[in-house]
C-alpha cells in the first residue's frame, strides 16, 4: 500500500481518507458531480472547448493538448469508438499513476466519463500494466460500483448517453505504454508499435477511432469542469497549467509523492520537499522526468518543472519522474542500468533499435569495467546520433537521451574510467 | 485437457468483453496461468485452439511478456527491482544476499521447488526502495533482515 503524497492538492486532497476509494465516500465528496454537468448541461464540443481552454497537457510525457487530442476524434460515422486510459506506467522513476489507481480510482473513472461525453465514445479499456495487481482489483471495485449506481452502462444520467469500461491486465513489458504498443497488446498481440500515420485518432483499438491518455491527465479533467478553466489556469506557468504529481527517488532524505504546481523549480522539490541528500552529501546530478530524459548536474536545478523551461537545459518534463544522485554517484554505472533496461525493452522491430540499445550498453559496461577506449566516446554519441528520429516509435530516441545527457554533463566521468582504466568512484551504488 | 471448465467459463465472459475475440488473449493467459502455475505447450495449445489461432502465434505473444512462463517455476516468484532508483537505495546487493541467503542465483529456483528468485525492472515503486514483489504483493522499504525474514515465511 502506498503512503499518501507527502503535499497534496486538488488530485491527491482526500488521499488520506479511506472512504475516498469507495463510491459513496467519494460521492460524498462531491464526486461524479462533475461527470453529471458535463453530460446533462454540457455538449460534447462544449467540453472539448472548456479542456482546451484550461491548457491541461497530457501527463504520459509528452505534454500534448488533452482537448486538442479529443477533437481530432471523428463526430460522423456509425462505426463505434474508443477511449485508452494508459495505465501501464513503466517508465522508471515514475509511480504517480499508481497511487491514482490506488486512491483515485473514482476520480479518474469522472475523467473517463467526462472524455467519454466529450468524444461520444463507445467504450474505455483501461490498461493497466500487470505487475499493478493490486491498484488494478481497486480498479474493478470501483467499475463494479460505477455500475450498480448506473454511472456506467445504458442512459447514464438518464440522457441516453452509454458508456462501458473494460479493465485490461498488461503482462510485463515496457513498450506496451507507447500508445500503439499499447492498442496492439490490448488486442492480443504482441506489443510492437504502429507505423504511424495512420493516428490512433482515425485507426486505433480495434481499427477504430480511438483517444489514449494518461491516467493522470484523466484524473484532472473532473476538477476543471467542476472549477472552470481560469481556475485551473491559476495553478503551474501560462504555458502548463495545474499540478502534477512528481515522483521523488533516489538520494533523498524522504523520498514519495509530491503534488505541487506546475513550474514548481527542481531545486525546491529537491532539497525542500524531499529535504536533499541524506547525511550532508551533496548532489550530484538530477534525472527530471523519468529514466528517458536527460540528467541536469547539481549547477542546473534552479529550473522550474514545466517542458517549456526544462526544454531550454536540453531535457523534458516526461513523467515527473525526479531521479537524485549524490556525488558518490558514478555516471558509468548509471548509464550501464539505464541501457541494459533499453537494451532488455526494445521491442526489437528497428534495426537501429534494437542494435543501437545493444551497442550503448556494450560499450558503457566496457568502460566501467576499466576496458574502454580512447574512441568510445564518440562512438557513444555516434550511435545515440544514429538511433534519434529513425525508429517507428520513440523509444529509440528515449534510449538515447539518457546516454547524451550524461555525456553532456559528465563525460569527466567517462574519461576518468578510460584513463585510470578502472571505476574510480568506489564509493558509488553498487552494480 | 489440461485447461478446466471454470477457466474456460472465465475465458467466454473475457471474450464477451472485447469487440474482437483475440482482445481476451491476455487475460486468457492470465486465467491459465493461475490456474496451471505455467503456460505449457498443452495449454498453450488449448487457449490457440479456443482462440482460433495457430499455437505459434500464442507461444509469440508468451515469450513477448515477462510475466508469462512457458516454464515451471517456483511456488513463489520474488522479484528483486534493480532499475536506477532502486539500485541507488542498495536493491542489488540486496538481490546478492538473498542469492546467498537461498543458495542461488537470480533466474534459478531453489531445490526444494519454493522459490524462483529474480531480478526485475521498475514496477512503480520507486520512491520506497529497495522493494520485492512476492507473486502479486508488493514489499516496500526493505532492508536485508526484513527481506529475508518474508522469503523464510513463504510456504
Ligand atoms: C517508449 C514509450 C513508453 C511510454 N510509456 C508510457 C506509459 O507507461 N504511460 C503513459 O501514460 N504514456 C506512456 N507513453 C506515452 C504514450 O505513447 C502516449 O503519448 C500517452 O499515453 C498519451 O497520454 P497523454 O496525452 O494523456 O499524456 C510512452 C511513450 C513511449 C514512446
Ligand atoms: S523504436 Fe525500438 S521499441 Fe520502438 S518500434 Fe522500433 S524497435 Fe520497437
Ligand atoms: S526503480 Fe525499482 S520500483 Fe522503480
Amino acid at each position: 500500500m502506498l503512503t499518501v503524497p507527502h503535499t497534496t492538492n486538488y488530485l491527491t486532497e482526500h488521499f488520506g481518507d479511506d472512504a475516498f476509494t469507495t463510491l459513496e465516500g467519494y460521492r460524498a465528496r462531491g464526486g461524479y458531480e462533475a461527470a453529471k454537468k458535463a453530460i446533462s448541461e454540457m455538449s460534447p464540443a462544449d467540453v472539448i472547448e472548456l479542456v482546451k481552454d484550461s491548457g491541461l497537457q497530457g501527463r504520459g510525457g509528452a505534454g500534448f493538448s488533452a482537448g486538442m487530442k479529443w477533437s481530432f476524434m471523428p463526430t460522423d460515422g456509425d462505426q463505434p469508438s474508443y477511449l485508452v486510459c494508459n495505465a501501464d506506467e513503466s517508465e522508471p522513476g515514475s509511480y504517480k499513476d499508481r497511487i491514482l489507481l490506488e486512491r483515485g480510482g473514482h476520480q479518474m473513472l469522472e475523467g473517463i466519463l467526462i472524455a467519454a461525453w466529450a468524444t461520444q465514445a463507445d467504450t474505455t479499456f483501461i490498461y493497466v500494466r500487470g505487475e499493478y495487481a493490486f491498484p488494478a482489483d481497486q480498479l474493478d471495485r470501483c467499475v463494479r460500483e460505477a455500475y450498480d449506481a448506473g454511472l456506467l452502462g445504458e442512459n447514464i444520467f438518464g440522457k441516453g448517453f452509454k458508456h462501458d469500461v473494460v479493465v485490461h491486465r498488461g503482462a510485463g513489458a515496457y513498450i506496451c505504454g507507447e500508445e500503439t504498443g499499447l492498442l496492439e497488446s490490448l488486442e492480443g498481440k504482441k506489443g510492437q508499435p504502429r507505423k504511424k500515420p495512420p493516428f490512433p485518432a482515425q485507426f486505433g483499438a480495434f481499427g477504430m477511432p480511438t483517444t489514449v491518455n494518461n491516467v493522470e491527465t484523466f484524473s484532472h479533467v473532473p476538477h476543471i469542469v467542476k472549477n472552470g478553466a481560469d481556475w485551473f489556469k491559476g495553478f503551474g506557468t501560462e504555458k502548463s497549467p495545474g499540478t502534477m504529481i512528481f515522483g521523488v527517488s533516489g538520494h533523498v532524505v524522504r523520498p514519495g509523492l509530491y503534488e505541487l504546481p506546475m513550474g514548481t523549480p527542481l531545486d525546491e522539490i529537491v532539497f525542500e520537499h524531499a529535504q536533499g541528500v541524506p547525511e550532508g552529501r551533496k548532489v550530484k546530478g538530477v534525472i527530471p522526468g523519468g529514466m528517458s530524459m536527460p540528467i541536469l548536474p547539481a549547477g542546473m536545478l534552479d529550473v522550474p518543472m514545466a517542458n517549456e523551461s526544462l526544454r531550454e537545459r536540453k531535457t523534458m518534463l516526461g513523467t515527473g519522474g525526479v531521479m537524485v544522485m549524490d556525488e558518490r554517484t558514478c555516471m558509468v554505472r548509471a548509464a550501464c542500468v539505464i541501457t541494459y533496461f533499453f537494451r532488455d525493452e526494445s521491442c526489437g522491430q528497428c534495426t537501429q533499435c534494437r542494435e543501437g540499445t545493444g551497442w550503448l550498453n556494450k560499450i558503457v559496461e566496457r568502460i566501467e569495467r576499466g576496458a574502454g577506449s580512447e574512441g568510445d566516446i564518440e562512438l557513444l554519441l555516434d550511435v545515440c546520433g544514429k538511433m534519434e528520429a529513425k525508429t517507428i516509435c520513440a523509444f529509440a530516441d528515449a534510449a538515447a537521451w539518457p546516454v547524451q545527457g550524461l555525456l553532456r554533463h559528465f563525460r569527466e566521468d567517462f574519461e576518468e574510467h578510460v584513463r585510470q582504466k578502472k571505476c574510480p568512484f568506489p564509493e558509488s551504488f553498487e552494480l | 485437457m489440461v485447461i478446466s471448465e471454470e477457466a474456460r467459463a472465465a475465458i467466454d465472459g473475457e471474450i464477451a468483453r472485447y469487440p474482437r475475440k483475440r482482445g481476451a488473449l491476455l487475460p486468457a493467459l492470465h486465467l491459465v496461468q493461475k490456474e496451471l502455475g505455467h503456460l505449457s505447450p498443452e495449454a498453450t495449445r488449448e487457449v490457440a485452439e479456443i482462440f482460433e489461432l495457430r499455437p505459434v502465434e500464442v507461444m509469440e505473444v508468451i515469450s513477448f511478456y515477462n510475466m508469462f512462463h512457458a516454464r515451471a517455476g517456483g511456488r513463489h516468484h520474488v522479484y528483486v527491482c534493480t532499475n536506477l532508483p532502486c539500485s541507488l537505495r542498495g536493491a542489488r546487493g540486496l538481490l546478492k544476499s538473498l542469492e546467498a541467503h537461498l543458495g542461488i542465483e537470480a533466474g534459478e529456483t531453489t531445490s526444494d521447488g519454493r522459490i524462483t528468485l529474480d531480478h526485475e525492472e521498475c514496477l512503480g515503486a520507486c520512491g520506497y526502495a529497495p522493494m520485492l514483489r512476492v507473486d502479486e504483493t508488493y514489499h516496500e522499504d526493505l532492508d536485508e533482515a526484513r527481506a529475508k525474514e518474508i522469503l523464510d515465511a513463504l510456504e
